[in-house]
């Protein structure tokens, strides 16, 4: 009954072409649009901002770059954090070698030189598929962590590549509490995207999927294979990449490139696959997912057992727990939690009538 | 010129060991089409187990049997648990859910038996024979020598298992067809349940060696990351891929430690391998012995 398209016609172009076609759409997202950024700050604490909405939020990022790549593109990666962390040492260099350098250029740019090492690790995808490609990307994960390590030009001769990113100032003022650094992460976060929604289905993104499903075929009807798939890991990777400059600038405030490991990567590969490969509100649900999990069972397994598990168990049973709920998921939804809200939308459009 | 053959054939050695491990990763591919990340966690698995009993004064060989038969089990709980309900779900569902079960075995792992390392003796002495370093002044670790010949009694024995035996001639009409070998009666099922079994069994040798070797600690789940450039170099479905692909990265990583590393400043063995792998595969995009897939529109 409220969530019906009847009736709306489409008199333009405009009207055809607009993200959300639909008006409870565009009414829902204006609310939690508001919500974020009307009542959020007001009500979150510090807490609740830095340890669990900034992070989700920059993770989003973070998988909806991944999820441009694999659940778009088609291409398995495993190097994510690795390019998160070359868009982190990417700003940091840029706001410390370019003098007077505007912070949200710095992360443009930071993505840029992400995008670029993403091409150069995207090339073996024109020749390799698969398996062999996602083993591939472990290449770059390995490589790019050690450089940054390696080279201290990187970090700034930091020792083991620590750096601390400068302070976030614009127009001359400082973001320095978390609510205001809540609210550029979010302005950020939110304007790619919906960039990220609106080229999911323009041309590029048609042809992602085209590639995704058999890329023979897309070859047959003429989409170019290599700037396809190129174009899949340049995004990609700038989107990563602005996902780790937030990451070391409005998250951590300090990071180091072994914190880029491999784990990161696989956690934000389990962000799409459970928020659902090939949508962006998957990726924003994947997220929370997969940050507040760990926190979930922290708060949850003393309150089960009593305060009487050693540390050693209670870290081997979250191991367990957030494997056997991985498993879980993949078994009872393999199309992740955007499905779930599919399913529900298709619900509404008939209640509260059965048929 | 000595030197340059000690540091080749301690390379094609340690190959070897890589390539036990990657061998456990091709069985389960070639088998049900599943890329199993979570091998590196059934070695640690297996070594923990095994060595766990054998600090409770159980003497070597039950306890292997003792291991054996917690992988068996492990198995059949991952054949009904895991993969069961996953037929027929795309192949990165699959890998995904196997770096859960990764997840799951490790943290069951650490459950039982306690994160603290354990050191594992075998009996053999990990020094450089006598005799090759009198004659020819090249040193060869009796350990890596005893290490290359389990491996070919375990690639032998796999291979003979797999040509000449029913069930092996069923798994490979299974990796060769699913739908055709269900079709003649194969039972898909208990194929799955062999075939992690077996996956198991060379998880628990590759474990033992292993930890006889660093010790039996977490660090061991960390072999699989080591295997799976072997794995690229060798193709998915080649056993005898898996050999040869371990001797190439074996080898080119020590010379490239050897004679590389100091260029860079050193710290080029967590992804030299891959490099090196990601070369061939420009080459051979299915690895060197992989199956090559033709396709069509």
């Amino acid at each position: 009954m409220l969530y019906r398209e009847a009736g709306q016609f489409k008199a333009s172009y405009k009207a055809d072409q607009q993200i959300f076609p639909i008006r409870q759409d565009r009414i829902a997202i204006g609310l939690i649009l508001a919500f974020f950024y009307l009542v959020v700050p007001f009500i979150a604490d510090q807490y609740w901002l830095q340890a669990i909405i900034i992070p989700v939020l920059i993770f989003s990022l973070a998988a909806i770059g991944l999820n441009i790549l694999t659940g778009y593109a088609g291409q398995l990666s495993l190097g994510s954090a690795a390019f998160m962390a070359v868009g982190a040492f990417g700003a940091y260099n840029f706001m410390l070698r370019v003098p007077g350098m505007p912070i949200l250029a710095a992360f443009v740019l930071g993505g840029l030189c992400a995008a670029a090492v993403g091409i150069l690790f995207g090339l073996p995808s024109l020749r390799i598929k698969g398996f062999y490609l996602a083993v591939a990307t472990l290449a770059a994960q390995f490589f790019i962590v050690w450089a940054l390590t390696k080279f201290g030009w990187f970090s700034n001769n930091s020792s083991s590549g620590v750096i601390t990113a400068q302070k976030v100032e614009i127009l001359g003022y400082t973001f320095a509490s978390p609510r205001s650094k809540y609210l550029i992460t979010l302005v950020v976060v939110t304007l790619l995207a919906l960039a990220a929604k609106n080229m999911a289905r323009s041309t590029v993104g048609r042809a992602w999927m085209a590639v995704r499903d058999m890329d023979v075929a897309a070859e047959v009807i003429g989409i170019r294979l290599m700037r396809t798939k190129l174009m899949a890991f340049a995004m990609s990777s700038f989107y990563c990449g602005v996902a780790g400059a937030l990451y070391a600038y409005t998250y951590l405030g300090t990071v180091e490139p072994e914190g880029f490991n491999l784990d990161l990567s696989f956690r934000i590969l389990f962000m799409i696959i459970i928020g659902g490969v090939g949508t962006v509100l998957g990726s924003f649900l994947g997220a929370a997912f997969i940050v507040l999990l760990p926190i979930g069972l922290d708060n949850l397994l003393p309150v089960l057992f009593g305060n009487v598990l050693p540390t050693g168990i209670t870290s081997n049973l979250q191991l367990i727990v957030f494997g056997g709920l991985i498993i879980f998921f993949l078994i009872v939804e393999p199309h992740g939690l955007a499905r779930l809200w599919q399913i529900g939308k298709e619900k509404l459009r008939l209640w509260p009538f059965p048929h | 010129m000595n030197f340059f053959f000690e540091v080749l054939i301690g390379g094609l050695l340690s190959g070897v060991m890589y390539a036990l491990v990657a061998l456990g990763f091709v069985l389960i591919y070639k088998a049900s089409g599943v890329f199993n990340f979570a091998q590196g966690a059934m070695v640690f698995f297996a070594a923990l187990t095994f060595v766990s009993i054998m600090e409770l004064g159980v003497p070597f060989w039950p306890a292997f049997a003792l291991a054996l038969a917690s992988m068996v089990v492990l198995a059949v709980v991952t054949e009904r648990v895991v993969l069961r309900p996953l037929v027929n779900q795309p192949q990165i569902t699959l890998f995904m859910a196997t770096i859960g079960l990764g997840f799951l075995i490790e943290g069951l792992a650490q459950g039982m038996w306690g994160a603290a390392v354990h050191g594992l003796e075998i009996g053999i002495v990990d020094e450089p024979i006598a005799w090759t370093m009198d004659n020819w002044g090249i040193g060869v670790s009796t350990f890596d020598l005893f290490a290359a010949g389990v491996s070919a009694v375990l690639v032998t024995v796999l291979a003979v298992f797999f040509n000449k035996t029913r069930v092996g001639r069923a798994l490979r009409a299974v990796a060769d067809d699913h739908q055709a070998a269900l079709a003649i009666g194969i039972p898909l099922q208990s194929i799955w349940r062999i075939v992690w079994a077996v996956a198991g069994f060379v998880a628990l040798v590759a474990g033992v060696m292993w930890g006889a070797r660093n010790g039996v600690q977490f660090a061991l789940t960390f072999v699989a990351l080591k295997a799976l450039p072997v794995l690229i170099i060798g193709g998915f479905e080649s056993v005898a891929g898996a050999i040869v692909g371990g001797l190439i990265i074996g080898a080119s990583e020590k010379i490239g430690e050897v004679y590389v590393g100091p260029l860079v400043g050193g710290g080029i063995e967590g992804w030299f391998a891959y490099m090196v792998a990601l070369l061939f595969l420009l080459v051979r995009p299915e690895g060197l012995f992989g199956e090559k897939h033709i396709d069509r529109v």
